[in-house]
């Protein structure tokens, strides 16, 4: 057996052996962290940090303007206490020397800690068909895999490195999908973001491999605020990962994110994420990550394609609605999506599926896992234009209560301004029940087994999405979470 | 192969068998019958390892294996098959895979490769013709959607498959009409040798016109209070419940 599968096998072994979050460790790095607070200084010192250029730091100041006008959301169905931006610190680096050159530069513990994960960085063992690109707290540490995809013309890289290298890429894209106001998070985010990826598939170019990020928060009460931006040019394809965990630690966590996809005529991205985020102690509900994230994409090219897939297993809160704006003609949008909560976790989660152009399609699969004393909400909108000439949508949202204590909700919002579209919307609410579990063990099945199929039969639509290593390792996290709250 | 003594089992603190003692040998059938509320479904899920059912006092050995000590997972491995009054829908869960499942998880524990799917989708073939089962029951989810008696063939099929050495089939009549009940009585009667045993719990004698009992046994308040052959059956039959549960 080769290093490669090696490591993939592992962190899926690790995570079966392991009946609480295994990802809860911290590591005992040196870094550089930022005094807590948020100030237009603050602003500033991130990007001299970064030494970005001119136009990053005036959209960062214009975002920050922008914030200091705007209120957290009320109207997503969680509850947590109001957050004081103040006690945050918006910048936690590892420490390093000088640039690093290689990654036999990157600070053993760091690189142990990815190994940990599953995640192998160095060259010996690194992940056979997928790049990895590593972001630590706030920095991006590593990206594998960098050579094989330059030859192919793509880029992949940090996106702090990004604004060195390709500045008028990065101005050409940034804030298109998401502008700097659009919602109080993402202008946060714009204001402080401190790395994240990107990526540039170049015209008529099949990715060669999988493209992935994986994040990791690790010092407490840092805020990681990741950006993400992928442009997918004429007639070119992408698959892309996510990944997300972060240790256990009372305090919550924020998690602003931004992804902002492009895809330029007959181009397909399709964005997976497994986010796992610590949720907070299970008895309790104290700690956990607070994941407020914004993800969108942008279908420019007529004939284009952004299909996404997450796969929603941790954090405290979730907040999150990837969307799709189908500008072009005959585009088309996908949003697949399983959110699993237990414990005292409080997702509201959905899409957006805003049709502009003729004859765009959409379709929306969201299944809702609810165990314990969790809240979990489907929200999602459907918007067709007035120029959205024969476009479709077609929504089914499932929602599975585990036990008798967990609660699910459907919000779905529909407006369309164009009489020849033809939307559809079915929804179910189904139970995941002892007598069910007792019949398969009654049939020598073991309960793990038992609580396997009937999930995975619950959520076959989506996992088939899923690259293969991806699903088997989504499938286990969900029955892994699931064991104990059936009952 | 299976001695109950002096079985006492409660459910939610009530008691439902007062003291139960059944020895079933291997080449037997037992019909076990009663008025409603006599205990008859607690003995078989009992017998089963529900676990919501809770044995206050006595022995059940199984193959001389103490069974109150084995799971449900670990009884059926052993070889106790429980054919469910209601047996439950399981919607996302396909018919012919978790068919398979049950199939492969005997197969694990005896040291044995799992199934090639393709072999077994015959061997699931010639035992849904047996049955008369349309093959869109492979298709369509465990149970979900089926009718009383489908549900009930269904519960044969998976016998069938599973080839216990005790099966106990719970009210598996109730539900179907003359040419289903026909259809599963030689299914069962198709099933049996000598060295597997039967328990039928059913409250009409009409089932037992088809598989023939060796012995029949009358539950009321919790007690085993007549036993016999073939004949006390059809005794109960014309005269009635009343006969047996006035008479103690």
């Amino acid at each position: 057996m080769n290093a490669e599968t090696t490591a993939e096998r592992n962190s899926v072994s690790d995570i079966l052996e392991n009946d609480t979050y295994k990802y809860g460790f911290t590591t005992d790095v040196e870094s550089e962290t930022f005094a807590k607070g948020l100030s237009e200084d603050v602003v500033r010192a991130i990007s001299a940090k970064k030494k970005e250029p001119a136009f990053m730091l005036d959209f960062r100041l214009r975002a920050f303007a922008k914030w200091k006008t705007m209120k957290a959301p009320k109207w997503p169905n969680v509850r947590y206490p109001s957050i004081d931006f103040q006690n945050i610190s918006y910048y936690s680096a590892p420490k390093k020397k000088k640039q690093l050159q290689s990654l036999d530069e990157v600070d053993p513990e760091v690189m142990r800690t990815f190994e940990k994960l599953g995640i192998p960085l160095d060259e010996q063992k690194k992940l056979a068909n997928v790049a990895v690109d590593a972001v630590f707290d706030s920095v991006s540490v590593a990206t594998t895999h960098k050579k094989k995809l330059m030859e192919a013309g793509i880029i992949f890289c940090p996106i702090s490195e990004a604004l060195a290298e390709y500045p008028e890429l990065v101005e050409q894209y940034l804030g298109t999908v998401v502008p700097i106001g659009d919602n109080f998070y993402a202008a946060l985010n714009s204001a402080v973001f401190t790395d994240g990826s990107f990526v540039y598939i170049p015209p008529d170019t099949i990715s060669p491999m999988e493209i992935s990020t994986y994040f990791r928060i690790n010092t407490e009460e840092t805020g990681q605020f990741e950006r993400t931006l992928i442009i997918c040019a004429e007639n070119s394809y992408v698959s892309y990962l996510e990944g997300c965990t972060a240790p256990q630690f009372d305090t919550n966590q924020l998690h602003a994110a931004v992804v902002e996809l492009i895809t330029l005529e007959n181009a397909e991205i399709k964005y997976s994420t497994v986010q796992n985020w610590y949720a907070g102690d299970k008895e309790t509900g104290k700690g956990g990550v607070y994941n407020f994230v914004t993800k969108r994409g942008k279908c420019r090219g007529d004939n284009s394609k952004i299909s996404w897939t997450q796969v929603e297993t941790g954090s405290a809160i979730t907040w999150k609605y990837p969307s799709c704006i189908l500008q072009g003609d005959n585009t088309s949008g996908e949003f697949y999506s399983v959110a699993l909560t237990n414990g005292y976790m409080q997702a509201d989660t959905g899409t957006k599926m805003i049709h502009l152009g003729k004859n765009t399609r959409s379709s929306i699969i969201s299944k809702g896992i609810s165990a314990d004393h969790s809240s979990n909400s489907y929200r999602g909108q459907v918007k067709v234009g007035k120029n959205a000439t024969n476009a479709r949508n077609y929504s089914q949202c499932d929602s599975m209560l585990v036990g008798g204590k967990s609660s699910a909700h459907t919000f779905p919002y529909i407006e369309a301004a164009n009489r020849s579209v033809q939307i559809e919307h079915e929804a179910s609410t189904s139970r995941i029940s002892e007598e069910q579990l007792f019949y398969f063990e009654s049939r020598g099945i073991s309960r793990e087994n038992a609580i396997e199929a009937v999930i995975s039969g619950f959520c076959k639509e989506v996992f088939k999405q899923l690259p293969m290593e991806f699903a088997v390792e989504a499938q286990k996290l969900l029955t892994l979470k699931l064991e104990n709250s059936v009952g | 192969m299976l001695e109950i003594k002096n079985l006492h089992a409660r459910v939610d603190g009530n008691e439902i068998l007062e003291g139960i003692s059944l020895t079933v040998k291997a080449g037997e059938i037992h019909a076990v019958m009663g008025p409603n509320g006599s205990g008859k479904s607690t003995l078989a899920k009992i017998l089963s390892g529900h676990p919501s059912y809770e044995v206050a006092d006595g022995q059940i050995l199984f193959e001389k294996n103490n069974l109150l000590e084995m799971d449900a997972e670990e009884r059926s491995l052993s070889g106790i098959f429980m054919g469910f009054q209601y047996p439950v829908e399981v919607p996302g869960v396909n018919n012919a895979e978790f068919l398979r499942m049950a199939f492969n998880a005997r197969r694990v524990r005896d040291g044995e490769e799992e199934i090639d799917p393709l072999d077994f989708d015959e061997l699931l073939s010639e035992k849904m013709k047996m049955l008369k089962m349309e093959n869109k029951y492979k298709e369509r989810n465990l149970n979900d959607g089926f009718s009383g008696g489908e549900k009930k063939k269904n519960e044969i099929l998976q016998m069938a498959i599973l080839k216990p050495k005790l099966a106990i089939l719970d009210e598996t009549d109730s539900g179907l009409d003359i040419d289903a009940l026909r259809t599963v009585a030689e299914g069962v009667n198709s099933l049996r040798n000598e060295k597997n045993a039967l328990i039928l719990i059913t409250h009409y004698q009409r089932l037992l016109d088809y598989i023939k009992p060796d012995f029949v046994h009358v539950l009321h308040k919790g007690k085993i209070v007549k036993s016999g052959d073939k004949a006390l059956a059809i005794e109960l039959e014309s005269q009635g419940y009343d006969w047996v549960t006035t008479e103690n």
